[in-house]
């Protein structure tokens, strides 16, 4: 999942007693499957807790472009390249229309960025991993990718109108990004003993990444039951998670690779997989910022936000001369 | 804080608050799709004038070939209904049964109609 652990009111869900008649009106609109619209009365919590999830989601695609970037001007074909480059942009694409369902809610794009850069937001745990070898972008894809078309699926239906039809969009364009990452997959997965050896390694060090996308358990959390209640989180990371697993498993083993968990086998009764939770010490540690790339993608976030100062302040100048001429000569 | 206006007596003091940020502004994307439909709104983005929002509106929403025109407009030039206005704004048109074309039976004998 691309927001992990957002916080919501940590009050728990209210009783229909305890809320006020126009929380009342509003949870009836929810479970109506009405949408909420920009303008619309919502209670503040709400408002809040959708400003920290979609920012947190935009930043996970904005951050996201760093480690497949990587790999841009190093991809082994020509072909490849352009899909990669292609793939990147709608990160960037990603990126903007959650910024602009966050912008509805009433934070300016600056602040958002602000916020990340400072580190006082956060993104996916995920991208503060590093991309060693051309397979890392094979399994990103095909895991990273996947794990996330998982959560963003259910979201469509999500309460609030601007981030479910940002939701929509993304998913018609998602699907591409789960399909190139596997065709390289099987690609190396098919090729010499080294390729294939290469898949491998790719496919260990991002499972239990992966499955840490969905985050911690949260069956007790109060947090994920106010924002289930208001339908801004439709599944329970666990749900998700096993049903990531379930997809998954088949498909590696179609590639011939062997998922690193010794543990991992079919329940014929319950009809899904066991598997291994990952090390959520791991999980809690890269989300306090002590992950292999955590300093490097902020530098890197930070970097780019310096350098184009100029360009942004310098195009907003010439956009103001141009309007104050024109006014001149009317 | 910034000095009384002493030109001006009646215009109240500046008020001491941090500077505004320099943000490029908000324009509403509106893309014509393939079949000769409206433009229909996709959603929003920033740029420093008019002429860059429709590039950037080509680069964020039109990746796909989804259209094959764009309209930007700044958003604060949007007027917009209120939603508290909901009921009495389209009240009116409810009881008007008869403008729809299902309120009138015609025999069949008269053919298609």
């Amino acid at each position: 999942m691309y927001a992990q652990m957002v916080k919501s009111t940590g009050d728990g869900v209210k009783s229909r007693d305890e809320m006020s008649d126009e929380e009342r009106a509003f949870q009836d609109r929810i479970d109506a499957d009405e949408k909420i619209e920009p303008k619309d009365w919502m209670p503040e919590g709400y408002r809040k807790t959708l400003i920290r999830q979609i920012g947190q989601h935009a930043h996970s695609e904005i951050v996201g472009q760093l480690p497949e970037g990587n790999w841009i001007t190093r991809a082994p074909t020509l072909e490849r390249k352009a899909i990669l480059l292609a793939k990147v942009q709608d990160e960037a694409g990603h990126g903007l229309y959650l910024y602009c369902a966050a912008e509805t809610l009433g934070v300016s794009r600056d602040e958002l960025t602000e916020d990340l850069l400072s580190g006082r937001m956060k993104y996916s745990s995920i991208f503060n991993y590093p991309t060693l070898t051309w397979a890392d972008m094979g399994a990103v894809g095909w895991l990273v990718d996947g794990a996330a078309i998982m959560n963003q699926v259910p979201l469509q239906r999500t309460s609030y109108g601007p981030y479910s039809r940002a939701m929509i969009r993304i998913c018609k364009e998602e699907s591409f990004h789960q399909r190139q990452g596997y065709d390289i997959m099987l690609k190396l997965a098919n090729g010499t003993g080294d390729q294939k050896r290469m898949a491998q390694d790719a496919l260990n060090r991002f499972w239990y990444p992966s499955l840490m996308m969905f985050g911690p358990s949260d069956k007790d959390s109060v947090h994920s039951a106010q924002s289930m209640a208001w339908k801004i989180k439709i599944n329970t990371n666990d749900e998700l998670r096993q049903k990531f697993v379930d997809q998954t498993v088949p498909q590696a083993e179609f590639l011939g690779l062997t998922v690193p968990d010794p543990d991992l086998k079919w329940n014929e009764e319950t009809a899904h997989y066991e598997f291994t939770e990952p090390d959520w010490s791991e999980f809690f540690d890269v989300i306090k910022g002590n992950g292999p790339c955590n300093a490097e993608r902020l530098a890197a976030r930070n970097k780019a936000w310096d350098e184009g100062a100029w360009v942004r302040d310098g195009l907003l100048a010439h956009a103001e001369k141009k309007a104050a001429r024109r006014v001149a000569a009317e | 804080m910034s000095a009384p206006n002493a030109a001006y007596p009646d215009t109240p003091e500046a008020e001491d608050t941090p500077p505004k940020r320099h943000e490029w502004p908000l324009w509403e994307i509106f893309i014509r799709g393939q079949h000769g439909l409206n433009h229909r709104h996709v959603g929003s983005l920033h740029a420093p004038d008019a002429e860059m929002a429709i590039k950037n509106a080509r680069d964020v929403y039109t990746r796909r070939n989804e259209g094959v025109s764009i309209w930007a407009v700044e958003a604060r030039h949007i007027a917009a209904s209120s939603p508290s206005e909901k009921g009495p704004l389209y009240e009116p048109s409810q009881s008007k049964v008869y403008r729809h074309p299902t309120f009138f039976d015609i025999p069949e004998e008269a053919g298609h109609m």
